[in-house]
């Protein structure tokens, strides 16, 4: 692997005059630790829509160059330099948490290297610090807990109680959810980061019976909170409305236990679009598991790429053209609608997603409705790029 | 705040403690009785919960999954003291530090390649899926089960140490070593008999969380930490201590999650609070643990010898 990525360096080097160059792309994400597991479903989705493109990328051959930042800024840092400068990539897609991404994408863009963000969309880099040179393919973190505040606006929940970690990601959450539900919550329970243990919490929510539950506790503390929820006799008494708590990594070690639980989102592997249906079978095929949606935005990045490489004839070197190539976003994004705003984030529509059992009595994302239609994030104003 | 929620608070500290007890009470006995460290006893719970959960994969039968973490992990026990724990066992605590710590980085790496990064899935036996009603409160029953498993085994230990030949020698071989050797006891024998028993009750601990808790890598390590809590607050060596330091770590655990967050706020600015709450709160056992050693350092409940 080492060897082969250092071939291709040195290729690169002697072919960069040659108009048909390969093109290598690095790859940033979490790819060990107990957040694993998304930058693996991140990998798995990029490199499939590579793959479903014959391996090629606006006609180029390309090499990918995987680097695993293992959730810590400095060696998420030390990865990106080595990327830019030793193996000389154009493009760097991936950046699953955001705390990385706020430490690597000054240090990307600024060298004048391109940026595709897959998952995180930390609020600086959507408004104020945003870059021409990057893009996302996610959205503002924001936005998924903006489109579960609509939708619990549309239900008429009179005694909402918020549950998140207690972390900036955390109060982030429940200000995005507040930012599109008015009503003043009935408490907010903050829970220490990767907590185990939900009793206390629940306890305290049984006591306060409210008309629902919103709650946002990404990965393992998801997994915790929702078994004991649904083991307390609450899942389907007190009505469970998450994001980034239930979704496609989570639900495998789920199944069943989060049925009737109210999650919400960009992408759901039963979206009824053709962009879809060839992915999710494709995905099915050469994994054997169902996309998650942190593998969907990363497949299309992979299809964005494609389309703006093809515009340019494979010459990112080319930048204003590439730039202007990424924006038109010529793509079948398989989450449905998808265009740039003038921040470089994208104008999507976000779904209310239940999990239900399907035909086979496993557990199934099924979409419900949508809820925020062409929504964009609440910074756009912020950013100065006016393009 | 009704007196419901306080008695929910009161029976989760409990069940937490018990849980606790369940993990403390092997590695006491290991610390105390063989002298020996094994930060690499939170791994053992987390093999246990993954041995458990793949397991019942197979098997769908929540009997045959904890039969499979305790006999697995206890096997598991065997090897690592065979190998390589009987090495150390004169070799000084640092060395035996450094060495359970690699092994738990080992284990954390050696669970992902082999079950893969995602968390397994792992359901409650129907017989004890329900809640109950319990002083006027609905309670998941496992809950329950977990108090009445542990008490059990708290008793089945404490007839083993103090009731049996084997207990004394364990007893015997802890006070004086050499003395029980010069009497024709393998010594070696006895202490790989505790490290398979303490590693048992790791996995059994992780296999009564496999329904509970996510079962991923490095599930272990958060645990492990409020074990070694518990097992310094009961006096190291004393299984009888690590009981009561368990139910007594929990409590303190509970309430603080559960007052500290509204004390707060009547103190202070709302938003202030809910930051500051979890906080304060996660730091509260280790202050009454650093008050508790500066004025008993043998532990709250050390006994007179052992």
């Amino acid at each position: 692997m080492k060897r082969s990525t250092a071939a291709a360096g040195i290729l690169l080097g002697l072919m960069t005059s040659a108009a048909h160059a390969d093109i290598s792309i690095g790859f940033l994400a979490t790819m060990s630790g107990p957040q694993g597991v998304l930058g693996q479903d991140m990998y798995d989705g990029f490199m499939l829509g590579i793959e479903l493109a014959g391996g090629k990328l606006g006609g180029q051959k390309v090499t990918v160059i995987k680097e695993d930042d293992q959730s810590k800024p400095d060696v998420a840092t030390q990865a990106v330099t080595k990327l830019i400068q030793k193996d000389r990539v154009p493009i760097i897609v991936g950046v699953t948490a955001s705390n990385i991404m706020m430490a690597v994408h000054q240090r990307v863009t600024g060298s004048g290297t391109f940026l595709v963000g897959t998952v995180a969309g930390p609020t600086p880099v959507t408004g104020a610090n945003c870059s021409e040179n990057f893009f996302s393919t996610s959205w503002n973190n924001d936005s998924l807990h903006e489109a579960m505040g609509a939708y619990v606006t549309s239900t008429g929940y009179k005694k909402v109680l918020a549950i998140a970690p207690n972390i900036q990601a955390g109060t982030d959450a429940v200000n995005g959810f507040r930012r599109f539900y008015k009503t003043p919550l009935a408490d907010e329970i903050y829970a220490q980061w990767n907590q185990a243990d939900y009793s206390s919490e629940i306890g305290a929510i049984q006591s306060s019976r409210p008309d629902a539950v919103y709650a946002f506790l990404p990965g393992g503390m998801g997994i915790n909170f929702v078994k004991q929820y649904q083991q307390a006799g609450l899942l389907g008494v007190i009505p469970l409305v998450t994001t980034s708590t239930i979704d496609g990594t989570t639900l495998p070690a789920l199944k069943t236990l989060a049925v009737g639980a109210v999650t919400g989102g960009s992408y759901s592997p039963d979206l009824k679009n053709e962009a879809n249906t060839q992915f999710v079978a494709g995905f099915k095929a050469k994994y054997g598991r169902l996309p998650s949606l942190y593998a969907a935005q990363s497949y299309d990045a992979a299809r964005l790429l494609d389309s703006a490489l093809a515009k340019v004839g494979g010459d990112v070197g080319k930048k204003p053209e590439f730039r202007k190539a990424m924006l038109q976003a010529d793509f079948a994004s398989v989450g449905g609608t998808f265009r740039f705003n003038t921040n470089h984030f994208p104008i999507r529509d976000y779904y209310r997603i239940d999990v239900e059992k399907d035909a086979q009595g496993q557990a199934a994302f099924v979409t419900k409705m949508t809820v925020l239609k062409d929504h964009a994030d609440a910074y756009v104003a912020q950013c100065p790029l006016k393009d | 705040m009704s007196a419901q929620f306080l008695v929910s608070q009161m029976l989760n500290g409990l069940q937490f403690g018990v849980f606790l007890y369940l993990m403390a009470a092997g590695l006491t006995l290991v610390l105390g009785v063989m002298n020996f460290v094994n930060l690499a006893h939170g791994s053992l719970f987390m093999v246990g919960a993954y041995i458990a959960a793949a397991s019942f994969e197979r098997s769908e039968s929540f009997a045959v999954a904890l039969l499979g973490a305790v006999v697995g992990t206890g096997l598991l026990g065997l090897l690592l003291h065979g190998t390589l724990l009987a090495r150390l066992q004169q070799a000084g605590h640092l060395k035996q530090v450094l060495a359970t710590f690699g092994l738990t980085l080992f284990f954390n790496e050696l669970v992902r390649i082999v079950w893969g990064p995602s968390s397994l899935y792992m359901q409650l036996p129907d017989a004890l899926s329900g809640t109950v009603a319990v002083f006027g409160i609905t309670y998941p029953a496992y809950r329950l089960a977990i108090v009445g498993a542990g008490v059990l085994v708290a008793i089945g230990l404490w007839l083993l140490v103090h009731r049996t030949r084997i207990g004394m020698l364990i007893r015997a071989g802890a006070t004086n070593r050499d003395a029980v050797e010069t009497l024709g006891v393998n010594i070696n024998a006895l202490n790989a008999a505790v490290f398979v028993l303490g590693a048992a009750l790791a996995g059994f601990a992780g296999g009564v969380a496999a329904p509970l808790l996510s079962v991923q890598s490095g599930m272990g390590d958060p645990i492990l930490i409020l074990t070694l809590v518990v097992i310094v607050l009961g006096g190291i060596g004393s299984s009888k201590g690590a009981f009561q330091a368990a139910i007594f770590v929990a409590l303190v655990d509970a309430a603080g999650r559960t007052f500290i967050p509204l004390i707060l706020r009547s103190l202070m600015d709302r938003s202030l609070a809910n930051a500051a709450g979890p906080a304060v709160a996660s730091m509260l056992i280790y202050c009454v643990m650093a008050i508790i050693l500066a004025v008993r350092p043998g532990g709250l409940f050390a006994a007179r010898g052992r």
